[in-house]
């Protein structure tokens, strides 16, 4: 078992992780020396939270300053039959007693009492039910505080979608120069995204209402796509969308509501959904599909999360002891699941075979607990991990550990080992600018020269970190790199590298 | 089925088992709904202890269990009309009159009288649940000063659900022809029938509400303005009076009745419910994925082995099963996929893999040229024609009759009223129409022929090439060869999965039709067949779950052989299976600039009717583009080295660079 005393000490007075090479992560004084380097072609986008204004919308507690008290009763019961559903409808009714007849106001006020005493008692059982829907998606799903609330790379193509604070997304693409904006009437609080795998256009949203698929053609070259791109899949009952999750092999679409028990699997082409339905967990709130696509996670608000197979669409539960299941992520061949649990300092592995009936119980892979570091200043590391991310060559595991009041945010990146046993072995912290802290992670889905981890910063900035290995289960090819120093170099030390895992193993 | 050949095997031993366990199994179900409905309709909130002991003490009575075994019988009838009417390729009528021809037509009839006998037997067993003023027909006469008054009087609550009864039987054999609910659609996912059960009862159980309360809105509506004509023939044939100190019925005091609006209600709700779980468990036996052997070490299970199977025409339930079960091998089962990729053992010939690749190329390439030859009537006639309108008019090849009389069976197959329009000689009814049908034999009989340009020369130009149009069939060719011929090509869907439709009627030889108004009514029904502009594109589509199927199954199979497949028997068909998919995507891109081609079909809630193919043509285009990229992504560079035409290659090209 790995632990974060093992790792070495991480960077401080301003240092920036640069890259990795040469198995240990090289630090500089500033980023512009890191835009120096030009890893790749893609260079860091900036996004300050000041230049972009949230969506304003009127919220439900202010719902009463516009509305206009002079319309009729009728007229008041169908906006608040429409607006906030039966309840909405008699807490008017109650409201305006001196309009309606006495047995009518009496009446539907009792029935809203014993409502609300249902729904009560319904929320101690499940009390995320009583979150609002922005409390949820913050809850449940990665979003941020940062200007930057979700980030999705394109399995295929060198190409990203940034959704940002003003409910807006906007794709990136390294050989066009135009960057599309998407925006929708139903895009607010956008969740989480993803790119459709096997497809160069197509890219679902999880949205506060809905779920809605852009179909942004490549080729295109307008910045502006209009809304007639966007595909509203919708499920009554099944909002917000916190979470939405390709097949890999492209065919279905699975997304996942806090508040609906029932994930949807989604045929999106044909715009027609098969619900799952599993009472236990009282939602879903995070769905993720194992890279070969036999395995299927869904997390829920309680301490529950289930892992469907997908051939037969049956699953099994894995109660957890101590909170929800925070964050997960597949092994690339599908058979192992490192997942970790709110309240907890560790993660987990669970291994899938299809040759035994599965496994019993999840082994701890990490210990995570709280670390100081004695050098110059101590540096405290160490917590709840906000969210995990395993490069597709799986070598490399990123650890978004969760700050605190002593110490910020911080990324823990691992190798991973699968043979002869599963095994975490340190690599070290990337940090980044002063004052900055890391929101989101994602690796990109084939880098050539090993690993490259995207981080979007809580200042708005997304940067690059490559992790130049060469991959034990991958040939080297080769092919023009784009970093004839950089390449040279892991020419140099490929031979060290392997001689440094037969070392360890 | 009445287009089943009965000697088919897997009707046989598959589809009837099956069949029978759905009905078995809804057989079982009755008790249950039937006492959820004694406990509905007997509901009393001011004596709650009363209400539950006397529910219970009728499920014990003689009455019930009389009521129960009726009940069975009935859900007998519908299982068996569910067995003899489903179909996997929806009829999709492209006009209205088409869909006219479909209620009128008479096997449709019979269905409906049927519909409508039993909808009155169960409310029959309903209203003697339900008891009190529903009890029986004759009811004793309130009027006492009278002495020459009858002993007994008509009861109207009981003839007012009894008719109820017929209504909903009708309006549901009615919707189910609108809405195509004999139709079967195949799940986007694999589940146990239990599973897919237990979570489709909710959505049957509001879904029957929902109808029974859009029904009973009709049906009071309907009471009200004609319910006189019934209840006086029944008064009058039975011998009953009518009472005439209480309301009727169908006055407004008579009908704003909450308790008999509630009644019946849950009565139509009870009498939904009890069809659509009959319908339901169907759909979920009939659609389990069925397993077909790849390959099988005894001759006489030969047949039954996917390659033999896949090429079977006439059973299409069997041939989208097997499509399902190899899209579906090819995805989670790697054993198999050895078995598809082996090597016969004497002789070492990839059997397997050309019998599966070559009925999955012809599928598509099938669709390719269906595609194409719509496109080009829609081009040189700035307007859609409907292809042929509903697959039960598929006319045999070598009858011989004219083409006047085939252009008028296609839409009106075995109703009087095509003689009517038959009479309108060179109307422009009679063109467009004249379309739909044509098989690759009829040539002569090949509608663009009969344009005004077409001169005698073109004619026998035309039938000389038409032998060469069977050669095509087989081969996979570009769109742009395929076009030097359009003409020649008819837009009838003429497939092969497509003759599991209601009947295939051979064409009514015309009669001699009256002599009036034809040119009036032609002009009417010219008027009327041009209204469903989407419709066209859905029929074209009907069958594309197949294409999906098979897509998929392909693309999955040329994937998996990159790594698996020893011995380089898919690289053989590798070019062609290229070229058909690209060629289909060709022509699906072109069909999709069409006018009404991407317009999204309006969601219907609630209904039990299937709606999945009206949006089939666009799930076909996301799988075409996903089997596509699929290839490319698996194979990468390599299929620089395919030799497939310079235009396809172009193509490629542009998936390998994604995008597409």
């Amino acid at each position: 078992m790995c632990s974060l005393a093992l790792f070495p000490p991480p960077l401080s007075g301003g240092q920036i992780t640069l890259y990795e090479a040469n198995n240990e992560l090289v630090a500089g004084s500033s980023p512009d020396c890191y835009e120096k380097q030009g890893a790749q072609t893609l260079s860091a986008l900036n996004f300050p939270r000041e230049t972009l204004k949230p969506h304003s919308r009127p919220e439900s507690s202010s719902k009463a300053a516009f509305l206009d008290h002079k319309d009729t009763l009728w007229m008041r019961s169908a906006g608040a039959w429409r607006d906030a559903g039966l309840s909405g409808l008699l807490d008017e009714i109650t409201n305006s007693a001196e309009e309606v007849p006495k047995w009518l106001a009496v009446s539907s006020g009792c029935v809203l009492a014993l409502i609300r005493w249902m729904s009560s008692f319904h929320g101690s059982l499940f009390p995320h039910l009583t979150l609002s829907g922005e409390e949820m998606t913050a809850e449940f799903s990665q979003v941020s505080d940062s200007a930057i609330r979700s980030f999705a790379w394109h399995p295929h193509t060198d190409k990203f979608a940034v959704a940002l604070l003003d409910d807006s997304i906007k794709i990136y693409n390294s050989r066009s120069a135009t960057a599309p904006t998407l925006k929708h009437r139903l895009q607010r609080n956008v969740s989480a995204m993803q790119w459709k795998p096997l497809c160069a256009s197509a890219l679902a949203v999880a949205c506060h209402t809905c779920l809605l698929v852009w179909h942004v053609d490549p080729s295109s070259l307008s910045t502006r796509p209009s809304s007639g791109c966007a595909q509203v899949l919708s499920h009554p009952g099944h909002s917000p969308v916190t979470s939405v999750a390709w097949s890999p092999s492209g065919s279905l679409l699975v997304s996942a509501s806090p508040v609906d028990t029932a994930m949807m699997v989604w045929d999106v082409a044909a715009e027609n959904c098969v619900p799952l339905q599993r009472v236990g967990g009282g939602g879903v709130t995070n769905v993720s599909w194992s890279p070969d696509g036999s395995r299927l996670l869904a997390a829920t608000p309680s301490a529950l999360f289930r892992v469907w197979e997908t051939r037969m669409w049956t699953c099994e539960r894995w109660p957890c002891l101590k909170g929800r299941c925070q964050s997960a992520c597949w092994s690339p061949d599908g058979s192992r699941l490192l997942f970790s649990v709110q309240g907890e300092m560790v993660i987990y592995a669970l291994t899938f075979s299809d040759m035994t009936g599965g496994p019993k119980s999840a082994a701890v892979v990490a210990d995570l607990s709280e670390t100081t570091f004695s050098g110059i200043d101590d540096i405290t590391v160490g917590g709840e991990v906000q969210s995990l991310a395993w490069d597709p060559t799986g070598e490399r595991l990123a650890v978004l550990l969760k700050g605190s009041s002593s110490h910020p945010a911080i990324i823990a990146v691992f190798k991973t080992r699968s043979s002869p046993v599963f095994e975490l072995l340190p690599c070290g912290f990337v940090s980044g600018e002063i004052g900055a802290e890391p929101r989101l992670i994602q690796f990109h889905p084939h880098f050539q020269h090993g690993a490259l981890l995207t981080v979007c910063w809580s200042n708005g900035r997304i940067s690059h970190v490559p992790f130049y290995f060469v991959s034990v289960g991958r040939p080297h090819t080769g092919g023009s790199p784009p970093l004839p120093h950089i390449t040279s170099k892991i020419e140099d030390y490929s031979t060290t590298h392997t001689l440094y895992t037969e070392q360890i193993s | 089925m009445l287009s089943f050949n009965q000697d088919c095997w897997f009707v046989r031993k598959v589809v009837r088992w099956r069949a029978l366990a759905s009905i078995a199994w809804s057989v079982l179900l009755l008790p249950a709904t039937t006492t959820l409905f004694v406990f509905l309709v007997r509901f009393s909130l001011f004596h709650p202890v009363e209400w539950i002991s006397e529910c219970f003490g009728l499920l014990m009575a003689a009455s019930t269990i009389f009521s129960l075994i009726l009940l069975c019988g009935v859900v007998l009838v519908i299982g068996f009309f569910n067995l003899e009417g489903y179909t996997v390729v929806p009829s999709i009528p492209c006009s209205r009159v088409a869909l006219l021809a479909k209620v009128l037509h008479p096997r449709q009839c019979v269905h409906s009288l049927v519909h409508c006998t039993v909808g009155m037997m169960v409310m029959w067993c309903a209203s003697v649940m339900a008891g009190g003023r529903y009890q029986a027909l004759g009811s004793p006469c309130t009027r006492g000063e009278s002495a020459d008054a009858p002993e007994v009087c008509l009861n109207e609550y009981h003839v007012f659900l009894l008719l109820a009864g017929a209504f909903i039987g009708y309006s549901h054999s009615f919707l189910g022809v609108v809405q195509n609910m004999n139709y079967v659609s195949f799940q986007i996912i694999q589940q146990y029938k239990y599973l897919r059960c237990k979570g489709s009862l909710p959505w049957v159980l509001k879904c029957s509400a929902v109808q029974s309360l859009y029904a009973v809105r009709n049906y009071v509506a309907l009471y009200f303005f004609f319910g006189h004509i019934p209840r006086a023939w029944i008064s009058n044939s039975l011998n009953l009076p009518i009472d005439s100190s209480l309301h009727s019925l169908d006055s407004l005091t008579g009908l704003l009745d909450f308790s008999l609006l509630y009644h019946l209600w849950i009565s139509g709700a009870f009498l939904l419910l009890t069809w659509y779980i009959t319908v339901l468990l169907f759909r979920i036996y009939v659609t389990e994925a069925h397993r077909f052997p790849v390959q099988s070490t005894f001759a006489e299970d030969a047949e039954q082995c996917l390659p033999k199977v896949l090429s079977e025409k006439r059973t299409p339930i069997m041939k989208f099963l097997a499509l399902q079960d190899l899209a579906l091998l090819s995805q989670h089962s790697p054993p198999r996929r050895q078995e598809v990729f082996s090597l016969s053992q004497p002789g070492g010939h990839p059997h397997n893999w050309n019998a599966i690749s070559k009925e999955c190329l012809a599928l598509l390439s099938d669709l390719t040229q269906r595609l194409v030859a719509h496109h080009d009537a829609v081009a040189s006639n700035g307007r859609a024609r409907p292809p042929s309108a509903t697959s039960d008019t598929r006319t045999t090849s070598n009858s011989s009759v004219s083409s006047a009389v085939v252009s008028g069976t296609e839409d009106l197959p075995q109703t009087p009223r095509p003689s009517v329009l038959l009479k309108t000689p060179g109307s422009v009814f009679l063109k467009s129409s004249g379309r739909g049908i044509s098989s690759p034999l009829t040539a002569p009989f090949t509608p663009d022929l009969d344009s005004p340009f077409s001169t005698p020369s073109l004619r026998h130009l035309a039938a000389q090439q038409v032998p060469q149009q069977g050669q095509w069939l087989g081969s996979v060719q570009s769109p742009h060869i395929i076009r030097r011929g359009p003409k020649l090509w008819s837009t009838s869907t003429d497939s092969q999965a497509n003759g599991s439709a209601l009947a295939s009627p051979v064409p009514t030889p015309s009669s001699p039709p009256p002599e009036q108004k034809s040119s009036f009514m032609a002009q009417w029904l010219q008027n009327r067949k041009e209204q469903l502009p989407e419709a066209s594109s859905q029929a074209l589509f009907a069958d594309s779950q197949a294409h999906i199927w098979a897509l998929e199954g392909l693309s999955h199979l040329v994937a998996a052989s990159f790594s698996e497949d020893k011995y380089g028997v898919v690289q053989t068909t590798l070019p062609s299976i290229l070229g058909c998919m690209l060629s289909l995507q060709e022509a699906v891109d072109r069909h999709f600039k069409l006018p009404h081609a991407s317009s999204k079909p309006v969601k219907t809630s609630c209904s039990m009717g299937d709606s999945t193919y009206k949006t089939l043509r666009f799930a076909l285009r996301a799988a075409l583009k996903t089997s596509i990229y699929r290839i490319t992504s698996t194979f990468g560079e390599h299929l620089n080295a395919v030799c497939i035409s310079a235009e396809h290659q172009k193509r490629l090209q542009q998936f390998m660079e994604y995008r597409e």
